[in-house]
């Protein structure tokens, strides 16, 4: 925070006065009802066919599901709100997903497994604390408001981390890889905080 | 980008420009500015009186300088927050929060070099207009087409200095593509970007230009998903979506 700094003449858009609306959303954030795209690259195309999902790493053994495979896996919906660094939040974001819980539950875990790398098709990464991902905290959806995920916001399916900025959400997501030692993902490379939780304005490095 | 704390700091505006009717440029001097890279943006906080504030992100459109001056080009977006304040309140002399520079892959620089492929729609200009004012400054040979869509002439940003350039610079092509009206005479691209155009942008650039497309999430799928159909590798592609930032 910058002191008392005041910007001559601005009032600002009038306050939520909903309190439970006001209470969701977190510091810098602007509520919208779009939603917004932003990714580093071209949308992947991701025939079905060629659709797999990989636990690897820090387990026993691991696991790969084709795509018939991992539907059959137990799914739920979900309700939750979601928070971009580029200061938008959407309310009660509707998805059909698998809960990261009932993934690991398919593989022995290492006990020195402490973090967990997310990785895409097309090559992008985001990485999480183990913590972070467990608890039902975080799901693989690949249906948003009852209709098949669209590439342009990560499908066939995409993580789903709710409770952390949204580039954390990785699109387009073929597996997690459990590792020992925290290795910073690509936007966490490039300037972005290492965890990114939006209620303490972890947006940059450094914040 | 090394773990720096990103600070709020207060910079003053110094000049106002108009581009188009709902565009305006605002070159703000920022105190121990850290020289950006061309695609970087920076964030800006406005803060009311009881506290109140709100944060948007505006991509920086000048190249990058000694002076510590950091030139943004706004949209003013009706029902906005933020914009409308740049638009209507600020002047000369006033103060807004700002920090940056921000981004670490939507950028370039002259060490880069090319061939250079730039798609923008609307306002989505700005970050490559940083582009190729450095492109310029640091006379960088590299060939550069810049592929840019806007509803009408008169919504085209930069206008004047984008012809500047392009008849100074044999290297650099510039397409405009106008998709909702086009003056009398018109001889330019007149549709919604396409493969086609796609593929008149490629001309004389190898068939694997650095890429870089910024504008709303529509054009941007279009024009990355057909480059990629014509051949474009996808990691030579950059992209930078966005809704208005209000």
């Amino acid at each position: 925070m910058t002191g008392r700094f005041v910007s001559r003449g601005f009032l600002g858009r009038p306050r939520d006065t909903d309190a439970d609306r006001a209470g969701r959303i977190p510091p810098g954030q602007y509520l919208t009802d779009g939603f917004p795209v932003l990714s580093a690259g071209p949308t992947p195309q991701i025939p079905l066919g060629q659709w797999a999902f990989t636990i690897e790493g820090l387990v026993r053994a691991p696991v790969r599901w084709s795509w018939e495979q991992f539907l059959a896996l137990p799914a739920r919906d979900w309700t939750v709100d979601i928070s971009c660094v580029t200061k938008w939040t959407k309310l009660d974001t509707r998805w059909h997903g698998v809960s990261v819980d009932d993934l690991l539950a398919a593989v022995e875990l290492d006990p020195r497994a402490q973090f967990v790398t997310a990785h895409s098709f097309g090559g992008y990464t985001t990485n999480l604390p183990l913590t972070d991902v467990v608890n039902n905290q975080a799901f693989v959806a690949y249906q948003y408001d009852s209709a098949p995920l669209e590439p342009a916001h990560g499908g066939p399916a995409r993580l789903v981390v709710p409770h952390l900025y949204f580039w954390k959400s990785a699109k387009w997501v073929r597996g997690l890889r459990l590792i020992e030692e925290d290795e910073p993902g690509f936007w966490e490379s490039l300037g972005y905080h290492n965890r990114g939780d939006p209620w303490r304005e972890e947006r940059y490095s450094g914040d | 980008m090394p773990s720096q704390l990103l600070e709020w700091k207060i910079a003053t505006v110094a000049q106002i420009r108009d581009e188009t009717s709902e565009v305006k440029s605002f070159s703000l001097l920022v105190p121990e500015w850290r020289t950006h890279r061309p695609g970087q943006h920076v964030d800006v906080r406005l803060s009311a009186p009881d506290g109140y504030q709100a944060q948007r992100s505006y991509s920086i459109a000048s190249a990058p300088g000694p002076d510590g001056r950091v030139d943004l080009t706004v949209e003013r977006i009706a029902e906005g927050e933020v914009s409308p304040y740049f638009h209507d309140v600020l002047v000369t002399g006033d103060e807004v929060e700002v920090r940056g520079p921000i981004g670490g892959y939507f950028v370039w620089e002259p060490a880069f070099g090319g061939p250079l492929l730039l798609i923008a729609g609307g306002s989505g200009v700005v970050p490559l207009m940083a582009i190729l004012r450095e492109r310029a400054a640091a006379d960088v040979a590299a060939s550069a087409t810049l592929l840019y869509s806007s509803r009408n002439w008169d919504d085209v940003i930069y206008r004047e200095e984008l012809d500047r350039l392009a008849t100074t610079d044999d290297r650099l092509r510039i397409l405009h593509t106008l998709t909702r009206a086009q003056p009398p005479g018109w001889t330019g691209f007149a549709r919604r970007i396409d493969r086609p155009m796609l593929e008149e942008a490629l001309d004389g650039l190898g068939s694997q230009p650095l890429t870089y497309i910024c504008g709303p999430t529509l054009l941007v799928e279009a024009a990355a998903n057909g480059l990629v159909e014509l051949g474009v590798d996808p990691g030579r592609i950059r992209t930078e979506r966005f809704g208005p930032t209000s």
